[in-house]
């Protein structure tokens, strides 16, 4: 009997993931040590890089017919892209995985609740940026009210997975968005992507953001109009809608002058500055060119020399958890350790394997539970190594990741997780 | 299938996969152009274990092909005839580090490079430094008899070896060697079994000599306009008397591959770049550098230099190192080969190699060992396009033809497996193919281990070389 989906996903891999790109892997095995998941699964190579290129490969020839296993395989990546900087023949593993991604979703029979969930999640929530500050308000609403209280009392929470109980508990305290007053013409023009999940949920931190920037004498804008950058929907296979908002994004900064386009959220800024790549277009490509991330434009504006002139108190130990995009795909891990060295009174101590990932990864710590517990399990006994009293992230993810892995450990009445810029915040002011 | 219920009762339901993803990631290895899917993949945790799943194969003939990282590349771990992979997955612990014996008992599955760490903290050695070391299996580096930088001075994966503990075919255990430095007892069983490639049973445990850990390493690089230059620099420094630690070697293809992709600032007008190693005592060191690099002046390099620090020294090697990065993203397939002369016959071989590759039409560039005179001619390729590949394996025996006819081999490293299987009887002759048939067919009756490794089902026809 011909399946018909396994006909179906050979044709749309054909379609839709480039085979020069899978011809690239040489197969040398050079990604196995940088992959999390090949390590967590006790080096199984249907977890590798390698092997879910080959799987790639060999659905596309058909030397593999589509099931569930082949999914699993592809649903396991973090999407942490460990495994370019490894790579020695240079394969853009992470184009690949959109790619596969979006092949699957066109061929794969969708449920109708599937259907309904990404139509909300995608054109609605992680599109239009009105739209989740509506969601936030309805969290803020939920903390202020005191149902968040009640619901923790009477253990309501209990009823849900893990997974979700233990984000719910380390949600931030959202606070209202302050108005901005207009501010004079600088000479440096900074260009601020403010992000979804920043923008509302970590509304404080992009505040704080701008505060910082303004402080060393810098103007800001927000330029109107602004999407999500897309990430989630590249990741989850919704390459389109990707497209979409990088299309919107890119108009949103075309028309206004600035020497810079900053982000403070790694996942975004490494799919925004990649924006170039996916749309082919030149004004795409001269905004990821001029896009940077908030450690290195801090730097670059002279933040270090002077926070290390700030009164020095012992304040303890920090270390810093990388964002995996920062750091993989933008190739920024010098700067947020400069900033946190810098910082007078702390300690920086680094961690063991700072490098690898929390286990956060978009959401796939709500899709694979399991592993994501198990890496960030792993994840915490570096944490512990160091005893930090500060864990420092660049990243929304990976800062509530850090948040539940310090709950899980019991660890939070000494340690705690913060965004870089909320850390340099409260050493100056 | 009822072995497979056997399998699971073994080594328990988890560890026995035959998922479709499962079978698929597992097809392969490092080797370009080969792929075949295994029947299950298992992951036994003991030696016990493995001799009772070598007992099902054997009465079900089910292939079995040991699998440490899959990084060779010579095609001898892929599962050409099905059957079942065996991981060593499970089987990874550093078991004891006798410093009164200088040596180190492992299970196969320990990551090469996490072993040389271990023991290093302990200021003690272990040599052998396949470029694979971060991913490889010590496992895999016995099967395959691995090399790596450090050959010259001081040899390969066999000259470490002290103790093995192996599955024979018929499921019994062998214990052969010990924690001695003298054992002449009997016929060299551990010899035979070294470098096997899986094809005469599993090693399952392994013993190791350590060293002293050397005080002090210095590097040094020379440039070159002529490869002669370079070859009979090779030579005088062993004429002087003179073992260094690694003594490497790039053609002027490989150069410009690295200088397009890192912007060293390599010297433009070079046919051929030395990377010149020592360890040892400080003062020992320094001498045999500086030595090098007056020999290599003397014979005309354009332009040398000496780290004077770790960092300069990591800086010299960078080019080198990025070699294979470089030249594999020229083409989509590379193909890594492995040929080996003499020393003496470097310049000579490198230059066939150039003439072998305009001839057929292809794009090969080399690297390597040129203190052992192990070379990497790198095929630059594309696996889709059956005409090229048709030349490219025309190139390749040539290549093989060649070193063998200046007193070389087909492989220095990297094993025989599938892929070179069919050259195999250029080297060793008739007669080597038939003692060496006489003794699996004695170990290995049902051919269980590894079917179709070594032994190559025709042997290729000699080519008539044009070469001069």
């Amino acid at each position: 009997m011909v399946n018909v989906l396994e006909q179906r996903m050979q044709q749309s891999f054909v379609d839709h993931v480039d085979e020069n790109l899978l011809m690239d892997c040489m197969r040398c095995g050079f990604c196995l040590p940088a992959c999390p998941t090949y390590l967590i699964t006790g080096q199984d190579e249907v977890h590798s890089p390698r092997g879910r290129i080959a799987l790639m490969k060999a659905v596309r020839d058909g030397e593999v017919k589509w099931d569930g296993s082949v999914e699993e395989a592809f649903d396991v990546c973090l999407g942490c892209r460990a495994c370019e900087p490894a790579c020695p023949a240079g394969v853009q593993y992470g184009t690949l995985l959109e790619e596969t991604r979006y092949a699957i979703q066109e061929a794969k029979p969708t449920s109708l609740k599937e259907k309904l969930i990404r139509k909300v999640a995608f054109d609605g929530l992680f599109a239009n940026q009105q739209i989740m500050q509506g969601t936030v308000k309805l969290i803020q609403f939920y903390q202020a009210s005191g149902i968040q209280k009640v619901t923790r009392k009477v253990g309501f929470m209990e009823l849900f997975p893990d997974s979700l109980r233990d984000m719910e508990t380390v949600l931030p305290k959202i606070v209202s968005k302050k108005t901005r007053q207009p501010q004079e013409k600088k000479q440096l023009r900074v260009a601020f992507f403010t992000g979804c999940l920043m923008e509302t949920m970590f509304q404080q931190t992009n505040q704080r953001t701008i505060e910082l920037l303004e402080y060393l004498g810098a103007e800001v804008i927000i330029p109107g109009g602004q999407a999500c950058c897309g990430a989630l929907h590249g990741h989850s296979g919704e390459l389109p809608k990707a497209k979409r908002n990088a299309v919107q994004n890119v108009n949103a900064f075309h028309h206004e002058d600035f020497d810079f386009i900053v982000q403070n959220a790694g996942g975004c800024g490494a799919f925004l500055s990649e924006y170039g790549k996916l749309l082919g277009s030149v004004e795409a490509q001269r905004f990821s060119e001029q896009l940077t991330d908030i450690s290195s434009l801090l730097v670059k504006l002279g933040l270090t020399e002077k926070i290390a002139q700030l009164p020095k108190k012992t304040e303890g130990v920090v270390t810093y958890q990388d964002s995996c995009h920062l750091r993989n795909v933008n190739k920024v891990w010098v700067e947020p350790r400069a900033l946190l060295q810098a910082t007078p009174g702390w300690e920086f101590k680094e961690m063991p394997n700072a490098a690898g990932c929390c286990g956060s990864a978009g959401i796939y710590n709500l899709l694979q539970p399991v592993v994501a517990g198990q890496i960030l399990e792993q994840k915490m006994k570096g944490v512990k190594a160091v005893t930090p009293a500060r864990v420092v992230t660049s990243n929304p993810g990976c800062l509530l990741q850090m948040k539940v892995g310090i709950e899980r450990e019991g660890l939070g009445a000494s340690m705690q997780a913060v965004h870089i810029v909320d850390f340099i915040y409260e050493t100056i002011f | 299938m009822e072995w497979i219920t056997q399998l699971q009762q073994i080594v328990g339901k988890d560890h026995v996969k035959q998922s479709r993803a499962q079978l698929a990631a597992y097809s392969f290895d490092a080797t370009a152009g080969f792929q075949a899917m295994p029947d299950a993949v298992v992951s036994p945790e003991s030696t016990e274990q493995i001799a009772a799943i070598m007992n099902v194969c054997r009465t079900y003939k089910v292939p079995l092909v040991p699998r440490g990282s899959g990084t060779n590349l010579a095609a001898g771990t892929v599962p050409s005839q099905g059957g079942i992979v065996l991981l060593f997955n499970r089987m990874n612990q550093i078991i004891e580090l006798d410093e009164d014996n200088l040596c180190v008992t492992v299970q196969p599955g320990v990551i090469t490079l996490d072993l040389a760490t271990y023991v290093e903290s302990h200021q003690l050695f272990y040599p052998p430094d396949p470029s694979s070391m971060k991913i490889s299996t010590i496992g895999g580096n016995v099967s395959e008899n691995s090399g790596g930088l450090r050959g010259l001075k001081y040899g390969v994966t066999k000259d470490y070896v002290m103790a093995l503990t192996t599955v024979l075919p018929n499921g019994t255990i062998l214990k052969t060697g010990g924690k001695l430095a003298k054992d002449v007892a009997g016929y060299d069983m551990q010899s035979l079994l070294v470098g096997s490639e899986g094809t005469l049973g599993v090693v399952t445990e392994i013993t190791l000599k350590l060293i002293p850990l050397p005080k002090a390493q210095k590097t040094g690089i020379a440039y070159f306009t002529s490869l002669e230059a370079a070859g009979k620099t090779v030579s005088e420094i062993i004429a002087a008397k003179i073992i260094p630690a690694t003594l490497e070697f790039m053609d002027r293809g490989t150069m410009d591959a690295v200088e397009q992709f890192m912007n060293l600032g390599l010297p433009q007008d070079a046919e051929a770049m030395l990377l010149m190693e020592q360890d040892g005592d400080e003062e020992a060191v320094t001498r045999d550098v500086e030595q090098m690099i007056a020999l290599a002046i003397k014979n005309g390099a354009t332009h040398t230099a000496v780290a004077s620090s770790a960092e300069e020294a990591l800086r010299l090697k960078a080019g080198r190192r990025a070699a294979l990065s470089a030249l594999s993203r020229k083409r989509p397939t590379t193909i890594l080969e492995d040929a080996t002369v003499p020393r003496s016959e470097l310049a000579k071989m490198v230059r066939a190699i150039e003439e072998i590759a305009i001839r057929n039409q292809v794009e090969i560039h080399t690297f390597g060992h040129a203190g052992d005179g192990n070379l990497h001619p790198t095929c630059l390729t594309d696996s889709r396009d059956v005409e090229e590949m048709k030349r490219v394996e025309q190139a390749f025996a040539e290549i093989f033809e060649v070193a063998i006819s200046l007193g070389g081999t087909i492989t220095g490293e990297h094993g025989v497996g599938e892929m070179k299987s069919p050259y195999l009887e250029w080297k060793i002759g008739a007669e080597g193919i038939d003692l060496m048939r006489t003794l699996k067919q004695a170990i290995d009756p049902d051919n269980i281990c590894n079917p179709g490794k070594m032994f190559a089902k025709s042997t290729k026809p000699r080519v008539v070389l044009h070469y001069g």
